[in-house]
């Protein structure tokens, strides 16, 4: 176990937190203004990565992928909003549960269709390919490097969005009290459809990067939009910073614990055995951390309200 | 007799008449078909103390259904091999008996849902949802990563477990067993919602606050139901792993808390014979559509946005009408 070693996980942990958050902080929106639960979420972090494989493919180009990725994502949201979830937002948990559940399945199913069982793959674009030299002779992908800082930049964009402009004034004026802002005028349909529409392209842009990294699969989704819930869990519900803290701790908990608990486990146990029971211990971890939290703090780290 | 009540006894008859008829007119498919109707209705009874009595909408019951296939094929795995499932401190061995390994299944999906439960009901409404949900993703990924009993590749029960009197192997007298399971767990269900804690139950679900100013813990209250429901759920489990000899981390996916979910809202919430009628549904649904395209799932996935939107109280709900105390 070398230090370059840890960083490089250290790094890697970070990279799978900020896209965790990317789909956390679509989840905690569409569920602070307008309280809805959406299961569906990974599948537009599905369509974002079968967008942008099947835009590069055709056109060759990386960025107009990219760009497809979020327009696709997006426009499923919207369309997925008009179309369904509108008519949920009065009903309880379970029909809303229920229903973006089908939702799932006519996503995986339809995209199974289109583009058939085998995985797709993204290649990384030329300049981003290759490591990048970090201080201390540290060599790391430059591509993943480049997701932290897109990540990084997006986390920065939302802040902004919601902190300065109209549009984040009526999301939070949405998320305090929606009868008021309607009662203003606000044309609260069309504030719901683009703030779904919004988390759904944020998912999109996510499933985009990911996929470049992994495959591009039907499925791909749902492993990550539970993983979104516990970053949500940890962090709070309806709070973007929550969502950033705990989807970087989630990612790098993950991350680091699949290294160092094998390892760990081999200070005192036959290395065989160390290998099963820490690999396995690694993969609750991320877990037994939400256990805690729970006990600790039911709201989460930054949730102000019971829900 | 109530409209429901009739609807109720029609379906129970019909769920006994079909594999009769396969029998006879020498099917032994809709038997199996049959089997798993009643064995899944059974896990969605299940679901139904939890989440039609109690109002605790859990999205993680495939992890007591998959802890019951587990215990199923783990016992039976160390019966078959000769090995002790552990020798201290005492020695313990597997078994192939069906009545030892129901109450088993039973114990240990009911003590992992006091621990999911009593961490889980700490909060409530859509974080409860997510909390169940995330609990039974840590047993399935516990399950792929633990190699012991096959790690991803699941565990094969090469002959089905056995009970007294009967030959399990005879489609017929699975079929028996586990109808007979089903009937009892919704006796129970009808005693339970009828009883003093179902009253309490009630009150929990419809308003917490009242329920704890008559001096009722409505945490106490709820984790009980919740166990309860875990313990059918996990019966239904090790059931379903007989039914295929076959148990795999796939039963602990969230895709099984969902289909689990789907049954109980199908049929609808809070009906004795919901669940059965909702899981025969989707059987019936799955098979028909699977004949029309091989992208059923599209149109299953559908179809059920559909009935959410426009179809409430599934089933016995469109047939029976609003019960008298909604």
């Amino acid at each position: 176990m070398t230090a370059s070693l840890i960083v490089e996980q250290l790094l890697n942990g970070l990279q799978f937190g900020v896209m965790l958050f990317l789909m956390a902080a679509g989840l905690t929106l569409i569920f602070g203004v307008m309280g809805l639960i959406n299961l569906a979420h990974g599948s537009f972090y599905m369509v974002g990565a079968f967008a942008c494989a099947a835009v590069a493919a055709l056109t060759g180009s990386y960025w107009a992928g990219l760009a497809a990725s979020l327009a696709a994502a997006a426009a499923a949201g919207a369309l997925v909003e008009v179309a369904v979830i509108r008519r949920l937002y009065s009903r309880g948990h379970l029909d809303q549960v229920l229903a973006t559940f089908a939702l799932i399945l006519v996503f995986s199913e339809g995209t199974r269709w289109v583009f058939g069982s085998f995985p797709l793959h993204l290649t990384v674009p030329g300049f981003l390919s290759g490591p990048v030299a970090l201080p201390g002779g540290i060599d790391y992908p430059l591509f993943r490097f480049a997701i932290i800082l897109a990540g990084l930049l997006i986390a920065a964009g939302l802040f902004l969005l919601i902190a300065k402009t109209r549009l984040g004034v009526r999301i939070r004026a949405g998320e305090s009290d929606r009868e008021m802002i309607a009662a203003l005028g606000v044309d609260i349909r069309r504030l719901y459809t683009t703030v779904f529409a919004l988390g759904a392209a944020l998912a999109g842009f996510a499933g985009a990067l990911v996929g470049t990294i992994q495959s591009v699969q039907v499925g791909m989704g749902e492993p990550v939009l539970i993983l979104a819930f516990v970053v949500i869990i940890i962090g709070g519900l309806g709070s973007i910073v929550g969502a950033l803290v705990g989807a970087v701790l989630v990612g790098l908990t993950d991350t680091l614990g699949r290294i160092l608990l094998p390892v760990l486990f081999d200070t005192f146990m036959e290395s065989s055995s160390a290998t099963t029971v820490g690999s396995a211990l690694a993969s609750m971890l991320i877990y037994i951390l939400m256990a805690l939290v729970l006990i600790l703090r039911p709201t989460g780290l930054f949730g102000t309200r019971a829900h | 007799m109530g409209r429901e009540a009739a609807i109720s006894l029609l379906i129970a008859a019909a769920l006994l008449a079909a594999p009769l008829l396969g029998q006879a007119f020498d099917e032994p498919f809709v038997i199996t078909l049959a089997t798993k109707v009643a064995i899944l209705g059974l896990a969605g009874t299940g679901l139904n103390l939890a989440l039609g009595y109690g109002g605790l909408v859990s999205l993680g019951h495939a992890a007591f259904f998959g802890l019951g296939g587990y215990v199923a094929g783990i016992l039976a795995s160390h019966a078959l091999n000769y090995e002790p499932l552990f020798t201290w401190p005492l020695t313990v061995e597997g078994t192939t008996q069906m009545l030892i390994i129901w109450p088993v299944a039973i114990v240990v999906s009911g003590v992992a849902a006091l621990v999911i439960g009593a961490l889980s009901l700490r909060t409530s409404g859509v974080f409860f949802i997510m909390i169940t949900l995330a609990f039974a993703q840590m047993v399935y990924y516990f399950a792929i990563s633990w190699p012991a009993y096959g790690g991803e590749d699941g565990l094969s029960i090469y002959i089905r477990n056995e009970f007294p009197g009967l030959n399990t192997l005879n489609p017929l007298h699975f079929f028996a067993v586990c109808y007979v399971l089903l009937l009892v767990a919704v006796a129970l269900s009808f005693l339970l919602s009828r009883s003093r804690f179902g009253l309490a139950l009630s009150g929990a679900r419809q308003n917490a606050q009242r329920l704890a100013t008559v001096g009722i813990s409505p945490f106490r209250v709820r984790l009980t139901a919740f166990v309860l429901s875990g313990m059918v759920t996990g019966l239904a489990g090790a059931l379903y792993a007989d039914l295929n000899r076959f148990v795999s981390p796939s039963m602990l996916s969230w895709h099984t808390s969902g289909e689990i979910m789907v049954f109980v809202l199908l049929g609808g919430t809070r009906r004795l014979l919901g669940p059965a009628a909702g899981a025969a549904l989707y059987i019936v649904l799955e098979h028909t559509l699977g004949d029309v395209s091989e992208h059923w799932m599209l149109l299953l996935g559908a179809l059920l946005v559909a009935l959410v939107l426009f179809a409430r109280g599934g089933v016995i709900g469109i047939l029976a009408g609003q019960p008298r105390h909604a």
